[in-house]
């Protein structure tokens, strides 16, 4: 078959890619990659490509080649990301939209009237609005407080009551990079009965997740963040173990499958996936995971990458940057994300005068945590936040250390 | 002449999740419409050799696909 996509050969648009790449690295500083990573490794952009221009088809839905390719490249993606998360069968990764969509199945899916969640007071709005949605349907919700940033699981455990069904819990902070103690919160969860739904938008692909030994019944993931995908991407993974029988889907239609009935199918990943998937997404989802497998220890090199980054942030900036306030100690710090203040100034201002002087780019402000920044003193204010990837480098951090200090020292 | 079987699933994620096991086992197999005679479904299944359904089957029950119907093709 042709390798031409009508406007390039597929080895000039790749020489093309990594050349616009290159410039595009060299021209700013990208410090946002808790909301979405940035660049993308050459392959995610060669794999969304070979879909658009060679693939082409609808997954699942006829037996031509464009149409089987396409399965090929979701399947592709549902073992990796099985693999990613230790779950025992890629049958069982549910493909979303983004982790919000994910969480939104699992919450509302679950969550009947009369019963009762838990959830912690580190949520991002992805977590605590569709709960207090479920709440205003008649759902009982607690919150249990997290002084310092940390969910105590003894006290966790006090909030679980009789008819507790769900707790949903955020494994880490997108605002503040603290890790909660998933493992111990789970142990609770499964003495108890109740469904531990984790948020792991922040940790899929930086933090090492096996959801069989750390206890995880559904695990909601970003693919465009630490996976590194395209946006448009994310899902919801079922352990083994989950009973389907308790998570009603949110959607309803066309499978490919079962087409003579009239009634939503019950097996995965059907039940659960209706309308035609992100293909192209996926198939850039699935070269963004085998990018972090192809890494020197994988997602555990991301992980000391992040750390080492943050260290050298926050160690340089003591001293440096005058009214430098930070948050969280730099061994709470897991996920490379950083927020801190500039005495006298609004992160906004901070934000914008990284950007327009120095090229350096992150996100000020409530990080669509409110719940989070309450817990850390830092709400309504905010924070200006700088959340480091794969691709960032030392030479970024000094970088971002001498502007905070120009900035600090009013040579604006 | 060959003789085929056809194995048909639920969904076609288990057809595209088998076509891959049996490529690795080095299994011919080809993806196929399903006949209509034996399903209305608009999706696929996996085809292979009439000789080789009982070293599928085998494959399949210890994969963990699920459930799986294996039928004559002609």
């Amino acid at each position: 078959m042709s390798m031409h996509t009508g406007i390039f050969s597929h080895a000039q648009l790749a020489d093309r890619i990594g050349m616009v790449l290159q410039a595009e690295k060299a021209a700013a500083v990208y410090f946002d990659n808790a909301a979405t990573s940035f660049p993308k490794p050459p392959a995610v952009i060669g794999a969304v490509t070979d879909y658009m221009t060679r693939v082409g088809g609808n997954p699942g839905r006829s037996a031509h080649a464009r149409s089987v390719d396409a399965g090929e490249a979701v399947f592709a993606a549902r073992e990796a990301a099985a693999e990613l998360f230790g779950a025992s069968n890629p049958m069982r990764v549910l493909f979303a939209s983004n982790a919000t969509d994910a969480l939104n199945l699992a919450v509302q899916g679950i969550l009947r009237p009369g019963d009762h969640a838990v959830t912690t007071a580190m949520e991002h709005n992805s977590v605590i609005r569709p709960l207090r949605e479920m709440e205003a349907r008649g759902v009982a919700l607690t919150v249990v407080p997290c002084p310092d940033g940390r969910l105590d699981p003894e006290r966790f455990s006090r909030s679980v009551r009789g008819d507790t069904k769900l707790a949903v819990v955020n494994h880490a902070s997108n605002a503040f990079g603290i890790l909660q103690p998933l493992r111990d919160i789970a142990a609770v969860c499964r003495e108890r009965g109740i469904v531990l739904l984790a948020d792991c938008a922040q940790t899929a692909g930086i933090i090492p997740i096996d959801m069989e030994r750390d206890g995880i019944d559904l695990l909601a993931f970003a693919g465009h963040k630490g996976l590194y995908g395209p946006t448009g991407t994310g899902g919801l993974v079922l352990a083994g173990g989950f009973d389907t029988a308790l998570l009603r889907p949110l959607k309803f239609g066309g499978t490919g499958s079962n087409s003579d009935s009239e009634v939503q199918p019950d097996f995965l990943p059907d039940r659960y996936e209706s309308g035609t998937l992100n293909a192209a997404g996926i198939s850039g989802l699935n070269a963004g995971i085998r990018h972090i497998f192809s890494l020197q220890d994988g997602v555990k090199s991301v992980h000391s990458h992040k750390k080492m980054l943050a260290d050298r942030f926050i160690n340089g900036v003591r001293g440096s940057v005058r009214g430098f306030t930070g948050y969280v100690p730099a061994e709470r710090i897991e996920t490379g994300v950083v927020s801190f203040n500039i005495a006298g100034m609004e992160p906004s201002e901070v934000a914008y005068l990284l950007s327009e002087r120095y090229g350096i780019m992150c996100r000020p402000g409530l990080h669509c945590a409110p719940l989070a920044h309450r817990t850390m003193g830092t709400f309504p204010g905010g924070t200006v936040r700088f959340s480091f990837g794969i691709f960032n480098t030392e030479e970024e951090i000094d970088l971002s250390i001498q502007a905070l200090g120009e900035i600090s020292s009013g040579k604006r | 002449m060959k003789e085929y079987c056809v194995i048909l699933f639920q969904t076609v994620t288990q057809s595209v999740w088998t076509s891959r096991l049996l490529k690795k086992a080095g299994i011919e197999r080809k993806m196929v419409p399903i006949p209509r005679s034996l399903s209305a479904d608009c999706g696929y299944c996996v085809r292979v050799l009439r000789d080789d359904a009982q070293r599928v089957r085998e494959l399949l029950d210890r994969s963990g696909v699920g459930c799986a119907r294996i039928e004559n093709y002609q």
